[in-house]
């Protein structure tokens, strides 16, 4: 079929000359120029993704995206104190709190005290000297031809460079906190990389808080043989959020993900993570709360390039007023990796006729020895439960609360860290109490 | 254990015969010129002595059609089909509309009796009773006593229609059951009612291709209160070279109305590839059931991917009218590719619709199939239950679409689908969509991957049984519950086409 070239949307020709006009003082130079160029080509061929891109049916950025907002500029010292209160959400938990304003590592608010074995430092500055943990792994830890991911490779400034060496247990959670700081809408795109070596374990809370900027975060996660990594993506944002994590877990490793999103006006959450060792355990989960005219797209696409792991994927959505909730899942089996066991499942909760909840589980098998297998359920409170609880004195919308509260305490249980998880549940009943009657 | 006997012989049988409906009729054909242009659609209504109206619709389709692309989103990969290099009508030649059986081509009859397709009234399909003979599966109240297993039957010749049973009985009843081409002639009010009000002209590539050059197919319409006396069939085969068959269903259940139809079809052994772009419409008025089973047994291409059906076809079904039910039953063996979501659209209030379907693929074949669901009227309900099993190389795709409207308050579903790998060369997919807009609305997916399991086999192998055998036994106990929809006849049939179109795969 012969390909059409659009016009271009004020948003693509926008970020075009974003590129433009950024590319001589974005970090990195030589290698690091012609990754970005490559990138920006191929966004420059494609343009942004809308309905007729498979992956992003449910979610058109063409139509959705209107403008591009003016890169964020950094922060200044008043930006800095705007953000005293980001990351509060896990208060108390005892994390290792390192934290970016409008796009930029602030070392001065990060707790950077030493711990053996732990490694952290900034990605613009380690593109800019041409670090050679950083040339290893950006762009190459899960290949991908999305839209969304090229545009953060070609604009791609600051974000975190952590590695855990070898062997290394981490007793804190690390507490990445990303905060807009600007009072003025800007546009961001950051690119972090997290790379835990053979045998280390870890906690890492990805925490975005984007306000009214528009945000463009990836995150290239390398899991090493036998690693132990649990990861918490806490999102929140008034105006647009598109995160890409990428991720490669090796063998007999451990990978824990769990994605909480509420108060997300226009969130595209995508997760690429590959399976490319044996006997590899993991379990990829999230809640998402939306109301309002929010709309939270959550897209997996689980890659199991060798045999014999398990994976469960467990997704709850809750959907309020005319809210808009999407399902993307895939689960892929190459040939020979054999002995998967692979099992999605995905719920919706409508809470109005208004609200929209789009499902598309896939599974995609290539190899014959495998229990694979998928559902999806969407569908409203039981009444039954709901008079059960009222019959005994319970308000209605304390009723429905506590309903609630069921739906989606299943999947955040699943979160191994107490203290986080008690924070996630909290933060659910605070977005619960929000709710108008 | 009767299965058991019966799959014994099923898989002693199938050495010798794979593709046991490749013959060739030797008959001398007409042809409309190759190519497609205004001239051939103009060519096939004239053939048909079509009204001007008729024509006006094929023509009007066809400049549409001439201003869309060819859809390439499926999980299906073929060679660029050249339009130009396919005959679009083929008919016996000296073809007049036989008043009876004896002014058919004798050589079209042997056909058909080589096929196991009856055409003379007093026998019966697939030789499963004597005529009158009393099944125990028969339930008294649901058949009338006399009519009780026969079929009657429209044989569609490449782009005719040859011959049409049973047909002054059914005239008896009230029910009208005709070529298509005859229908427009004799009943325009109904089809200019119905024709192209389930799958627009203008809905998709192929269904625009089949309304500018569909040639023939068949036409029923059972009236108000009536409950069809017997099952009624359509058996396809395409014959000639380099011909494509489009052929046109419209079935139509007044208020009340019950039918069940079957559709069977087979093609010779031909190392091009030929087009089958069919376009089925369903309509059921308040309280009508229609149920419409298939079995595709095209043939599937040779070990290499050579040769083989393309079969593009659009299914739909309108539940138009309140408590309406249009079920789907669909055997798919054949076929080197095939493209199609038998689909229903609640829009009657409490209607329900059912698709219940096996897609076996081997060799090179490739399937994307499934079903659409869409839930427009209040407590519509409905059920899809889908078994894939793979062998070969090949390449099973479930793909499937259950929405719900704002208004579909009440709206229910169920889906179960299940694909079952043989080998370790072939896929299986499921690209199942669900889309709530409702929250009263409850749906439920559920989909399993598997192969079959090493405990059954052994299970099965420790008591006497052959690996084929176990495997047959497993197979056909992972589709009872979609042979189960089948009617009687056509399940025997298709139990048998299951093992055939596994031969070879096990071990």
């Amino acid at each position: 079929m012969a390909d059409v070239t659009p016009i271009k949307t004020p948003a693509e020709q926008a970020l075009a000359n974003a590129y433009t006009g950024a590319r001589d003082r974005l970090p990195g130079k030589g290698a690091v120029a012609a990754l970005r160029e490559d990138a920006f080509r191929a966004f420059e061929a494609r343009g942004l993704p809308h309905r007729r891109v498979e992956e992003w049916k449910y979610t058109d950025l063409r139509t959705l995206m209107r403008d591009l907002y003016p890169l964020a500029a950094p922060p200044d010292a008043a930006a800095k104190a705007r953000t005293k209160e980001a990351g509060n959400v896990l208060a108390g938990v005892g994390c290792r709190r390192l934290v970016f304003v409008a796009g930029v590592f602030v070392p001065e608010l990060s707790d950077l005290a030493a711990e053996a074995g732990v490694s952290i430092g900034s990605m613009a500055e380690a593109l800019a000297k041409g670090d050679a943990l950083v040339a290893a792994h950006v762009g190459k830890t899960f290949a991908t031809d999305d839209v969304a991911v090229a545009l953060n490779t070609a604009l791609m400034g600051d974000g975190a460079v952590i590695r855990i060496a070898s062997g290394t247990q981490v007793a804190r959670p690390i507490h990445l906190i990303f905060a807009a700081g600007s009072d003025r809408p800007s546009a961001i795109f950051m690119r972090s990389l997290i790379v835990v070596e053979k045998g280390a374990r870890v906690t890492i809370v990805d925490d975005h808080d984007s306000g009214g900027s528009q945000e463009n975060a990836a995150l290239e996660l390398v899991v090493g043989d036998e690693a132990e990594v649990d990861y918490v993506k806490l999102t929140r944002t008034n105006a647009l959020h598109v995160a890409s994590l990428m991720a490669t877990v090796g063998a007999r490793a451990r990978f824990n993900s769990f994605a909480f999103t509420r108060d997300g006006k226009l969130v595209r959450n995508q997760n690429f993570i590959r399976f490319a060792g044996e006997h590899t355990e993991s379990g990829i989960r999230g809640v998402s709360l939306l109301r309002g005219d929010d709309h939270v797209d959550t897209t997996l696409l689980i890659d199991h390039a060798k045999g014999h792991c398990v994976s469960r994927e467990q997704f709850r959505t809750v959907l309020d007023d005319e809210s808009h909730g999407v399902f993307q899942g895939k689960i892929v089996v190459e040939p020979h990796a054999q002995k998967t066991d692979a099992k999605m499942m995905t719920r919706s909760l409508l809470l109005t006729d208004r609200a929209e909840a789009d499902n598309k589980p896939e599974l995609e098998i290539f190899a014959d020895d495998v229990v694979c297998g998928h559902g999806a359920t969407a569908g409203a409170l039981d009444p039954g439960l709901k008079f059960y609880l009222m019959s005994r004195g319970i308000s209605e919308p304390e009723a429905e609360a506590l309903l609630i509260q069921a739906f989606i305490g299943e999947t955040v249980e699943e979160i191994a860290h107490e203290g986080i998880r008690t924070a996630v549940m909290n933060a659910a009943i605070e977005w619960l109490g929000r709710r108008e009657w | 254990m009767p299965a058991v006997q019966e799959t014994v012989e099923q898989v002693r049988r199938i050495d010798v015969d794979q593709y046991k409906y490749g013959f060739e009729t030797n008959i001398e054909s007409e042809k409309a010129p190759k190519g497609l242009s205004e001239d051939t659609v103009r060519f096939i209504s004239a053939k048909k002595n079509e009204p001007e109206w008729m024509l006006n619709w094929r023509l009007e389709a066809y400049r549409r059609w001439l201003t869309m692309r060819e859809p390439s989103w499926a999980r299906v990969s073929y060679p660029k089909i050249d339009y130009q290099d396919i005959y679009y009508y083929a008919a016996p030649k000296a073809f007049t509309a036989p008043k009876s059986l004896d002014e058919v081509d004798p050589e079209i009859l042997k056909t058909y009796e080589k096929l196991g397709i009856p055409l003379k009234e007093q026998e019966i399909l697939a030789g499963v009773r004597k005529q009158g003979e009393p099944s125990q599966l028969d339930d008294d109240e649901m058949t009338g006593g006399e009519a009780r297993g026969r079929v009657a039957v429209d044989a569609v010749f490449d782009s005719v229609s040859v011959a049409t049973t049973f047909k002054a009985e059914l005239k008896k009843a009230g029910v009208i059951f005709m070529p298509i081409s005859e229908a427009i002639r004799e009943h325009p009010e109904l089809v200019k009612k119905y024709l192209g009000s389930v799958v627009p002209t203008s809905d998709n590539f192929f269904a625009t291709l089949n309304s500018a050059v569909f040639s023939d197919g068949s036409f029923v319409y059972v009236p108000e209160g009536v409950r069809c006396p017997m099952e009624l069939s359509t058996y396809f085969r395409i014959n000639e070279k380099n011909t494509g068959q489009f052929e046109r269903t419209l079935i139509i259940a007044d208020k009340g109305a019950y039918v069940s139809y079957l559709e069977g079809c087979t093609a010779p052994m031909r190392d091009e590839n030929q087009l089958h772009a069919a376009v089925v419409e369903l309509v059921a008025l308040d309280d009508a059931e229609i149920k419409y089973s298939t079995v595709q047994n095209w043939y599937p291409g040779d070990a290499e991917g050579k040769g083989g059906i393309f079969n593009f076809v659009t299914k739909r079904g309108d539940c138009r009218g309140a408590r309406s039910k249009i079920s789907w039953t669909q055997v798919e063996t054949g076929s080197a590719i095939t493209w199609k979501y038998p689909s229903c659209i609640l829009r009657g209030d409490s209607s329900r619709g059912e698709f219940y379907s096996i897609a076996i693929s081997n060799g090179r074949q490739q399937v994307d199939s499934g079903t659409k669901m869409i839930h427009l009227g209040k407590n519509t309900t409905s059920r899809i239950i889908s078994k894939g099993i793979s062998a070969g190389k090949s390449n099973n795709t479930y793909r499937g679409l259950v929405t719900a409207h704002r208004k579909a308050t009440g709206a229910r579903n169920f889906t179960n689908c299940d694909s079952l790998l043989i080998g370790d060369q072939c896929g299986a997919h499921t690209v199942p969509y669900i889309e709530a807009k409702n929250s009263s609305a409850v749906f439920e997916h559920e989909a399993t991957t598997s192969k079959i399991s090493e405990d059954m086999l052994f299970y099965c192998q420790s008591r006497g049984m052959s690996a084929e055998e176990a495997t047959a036994l497993v197979v056909n106990g992972f589709v009872k519950d979609v042979l189960q929809q089948l009617p009687m006849e056509f399940a025997v049939e298709a139990q048998k086409l299951i093992s055939i179109s596994l031969e070879g795969s096990v071990g």
